[in-house]
């Protein structure tokens, strides 16, 4: 062999090893469940003893209601928490985006929330939300209010609540960073053009964070989509369906149901709404590139 | 159209004093230029006036209205920023007119000032371009001209020209020369660059270390330097000074120094008698020493060329005098053997006396 063709293949056998995990790790599974997703298939069975079915599995999935009503709620879940998490996070962002003395332990403060892990938020809120014991009805009773039903009737708004407290951090450090990077001398330039710190907000801080947010959005409405562990410990997806999110019913579909070719359907569904997003994401970025090369031309063309 | 007054301004950052009280004022429509090495507080005195940094100490009034508590925006002033500070997410017509609009000007006087400006400026092609689609001087040109829409009272500018290029900064500095003459208004102007400020300013202030070193026309400054710093900062190539003692001889006052000797004519002899102490330093200019043969040796200073550089319309010669360097700018198209020694013939009026020691003038 050639010493060139030899040093063109180098940087593929190094790559090969990491290559040949990926399929078997990644690929390998993936596969297994798109293949599983057409087949009628009992836990008890091996794959090879099932049955091919076509896609009969995901027409069932899509006329049956306790799906669709597990895929809006998972829907109505992550479009709020991802809503109130933008706003907040953003708001957040702006009022602390300054030099006082402080600022950087109310920062890491801010963030804690992220850093603990999701089965002990989940526990924490549960016995938050307590209806007789928990920190809010005590609370609400000490001022002499009703106690309110978190985890009955407001089960979903009371999951709602608990993934705003753990979440919003991450947006808030995201667009905390955006602001820092922004230029200065464009904020003062605003300032002396008159505009108030709503306009400068307005006007100079949002459209410049922009880019940062719409990518920190499709990231939360990803990660939204896949929630699990929290609701699993606060619910289990209960009162009746009224917090089972996607995630929850594709595994009691597993094991309770015992329909394993239905649940990988499902998991199909949701890799789909994923992989948009993720699709999204990837072309707004690229959009974002050719943009900023249009104009690196353009500029250059005038010089 | 105001004036603006600084009465004794000082910054200070923490503990560390960067302004030592600045006093200053401005008459109206007056192009002030604010110059001196990196570091001398200019920009922050620049920003203080602006209301983008706080006042330590002492008042800046406007009109005799004391301004340090208002807002930029209540100070009636525009503002060019050194790296342009566009707003890179809005065009060029939406930047020019983003002041007009947060005031809610109705929009066709807004597109006819943006046009107007625009016109004067050559930007007209480019009002739909964002600034990442234009090159340096562009941008430069709607930094300034976002300035120019608003019909604000004082205009300041941060170095506007220091992120240009050679050939664009000269052009640039002939416009701003040219714009200068139609629009009158307050400017304050900050530069590190002497040559623009001689050639822009009606009235120079010399800053270094935080404090004004001294202030008034280009002229005066050039030829009447306070001390040694605004002596040696004014004027390109740079003054030359040689170490000297003051010496009574024959009932004539002389200056001694290694290699020369020369003779003071009236008024400087006048004024070395009169400052007690003998060790000064001489300044001269290049462009104040010529070529002659036939000078006598109290009015000449005795030079060994080293180097001769022919720029054209005149040569600059570097040379050596007793030790120190000495440079001389010459008119005459001559060549210069190099290596000699010659004798270049001293300008009466352009000696300058400091005192060694205090570098103040003599
Ligand atoms: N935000 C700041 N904090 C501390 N020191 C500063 C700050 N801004 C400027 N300085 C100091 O003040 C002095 C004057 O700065 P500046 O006005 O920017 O100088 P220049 O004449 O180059 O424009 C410098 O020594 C600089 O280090
Ligand atoms: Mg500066």
């Amino acid at each position: 062999m050639q010493r060139a063709t030899l040093n063109r293949m180098t940087p593929y056998a190094f790559m090969a090893p990491a290559a040949i995990v990926m399929v078997i790790a990644l690929l390998y599974p993936l596969l297994y469940m798109v293949w599983g997703s057409f087949r009628d298939w009992n836990p008890a069975q091996t794959i090879g003893e099932t049955e091919f079915v076509g896609f009969k599995n995901y027409v069932t999935l899509f006329y049956d209601p306790a799906f669709r009503e597990s895929l809006s709620v998972t829907l109505r879940f992550a479009v709020i928490v991802v809503g109130v998490e933008m706003v907040i996070g953003v708001g957040l962002a702006l009022l602390l985006d300054r030099n006082i003395r402080g600022m950087s332990v109310l920062r890491t403060l801010f963030i804690l929330p992220m850093m603990i892990a999701p089965v002990v938020v989940g526990l924490m809120w549960r016995y938050m939300y307590h209806p007789t014991v928990g920190t809010f009805n005590r609370f609400l009773k000490s001022i002499g209010l009703e106690g309110v039903d978190w985890l009955g009737q407001n089960a979903l708004m009371s999951v709602i609540i608990a993934d705003i407290w753990q979440w919003t951090p991450f947006i808030f450090i995201l667009a905390l960073a955006a602001l820092q990077s922004l230029p200065r001398s464009a904020l003062e330039a605003a300032r002396i053009d008159g505009a108030t710190p709503w306009q400068q907000i307005w006007h100079i801080k949002i459209p410049l964070m922009m880019p940062v947010l719409i990518v920190t959005c499709l990231l939360r409405l990803i990660d939204a989509f896949k929630v699990l562990e929290v609701i699993l410990v606060m619910t289990e997806g209960g009162p009746g369906l009224s917090t089972e999110i996607l995630a929850l019913r594709i595994s009691r579909t597993a094991t309770e149901f015992r329909e394993l070719g239905v649940a990988a359907a499902m998991s199909n569904y949701l890799l789909m709404l994923l992989l948009i997003l993720t699709a999204l994401m990837f072309a707004y970025t690229k959009i974002q590139e050719a943009r900023e090369a249009r104009l690196r031309t353009a500029a250059e063309e005038d010089l | 159209m105001p004036t603006i007054r600084l009465d004794n301004l000082v910054k200070r950052y923490g503990a560390v004093e960067v302004l030592h009280g600045i006093d200053l004022s401005m008459e109206e429509n007056e192009f002030t230029v604010l110059v001196g090495p990196s570091g001398c507080g200019k920009s922050t005195t620049l920003r203080m006036i602006a209301g983008l940094e706080s006042v330590s100490e002492g008042e800046i009034y406007i009109d005799d209205r004391p301004v340090s508590h208002l807002e930029p925006k209540e100070r009636d002033l525009a503002m060019v920023f050194q790296d342009y500070a566009l707003y890179p997410h809005m065009n060029v017509a939406k930047n020019m007119s983003f002041a007009l609009r947060l005031e809610k000007r109705p929009k066709a006087e807004i597109d006819r000032k943006v046009r107007e400006v625009a016109d004067m400026l050559g930007l007209t092609p480019f009002l739909h371009r964002k600034p990442g689609e234009l090159s340096g001087g562009q941008r430069q040109r709607v930094a300034m001209g976002r300035a120019l829409t608003r019909d604000s009272a004082t205009f300041l500018f941060d170095e506007p020209l220091s992120n240009l290029d050679a050939k664009l900064r000269g052009q640039m500095r002939a416009e701003l020369a040219l714009m200068r003459q139609r629009v009158h208004k307050n400017m304050i102007y900050v530069t590190h660059d002497q040559i623009e400020a001689m050639t822009l300013a009606d009235r120079i202030v010399v800053m270094h270390g935080g404090y004004i070193q001294q202030q008034g026309t280009p002229e005066e400054l050039f030829k009447h330097p306070v001390n040694k710093f605004v002596a040696g900062f004014l004027g390109t190539p740079p003054m030359n000074f040689l170490d000297a003692e003051v010496v009574d001889r024959d009932g004539a006052v002389w200056l001694i120094g290694k290699g020369f000797e020369l003779a003071l004519d009236g008024e400087h002899a006048a004024a070395a008698k009169a400052h007690r102490k003998r060790h000064v330093t001489l300044g001269i200019r290049p462009s104040d020493l010529d070529f002659d043969a036939e000078a006598g040796n109290e009015t000449s200073l005795e030079l060994r060329v080293i180097v001769s550089e022919y720029i054209g319309a005149h040569s600059v010669l570097m040379c050596d005098c007793g030790g120190q360097q000495v440079v001389v700018e010459l008119k005459s198209e001559t060549p210069i053997p190099l290596g000699e020694t010659l004798r270049f013939r001293v300008n009466p009026a352009g000696m300058h006396l400091f005192d060694r020691e205090t570098e103040n003038a003599i």
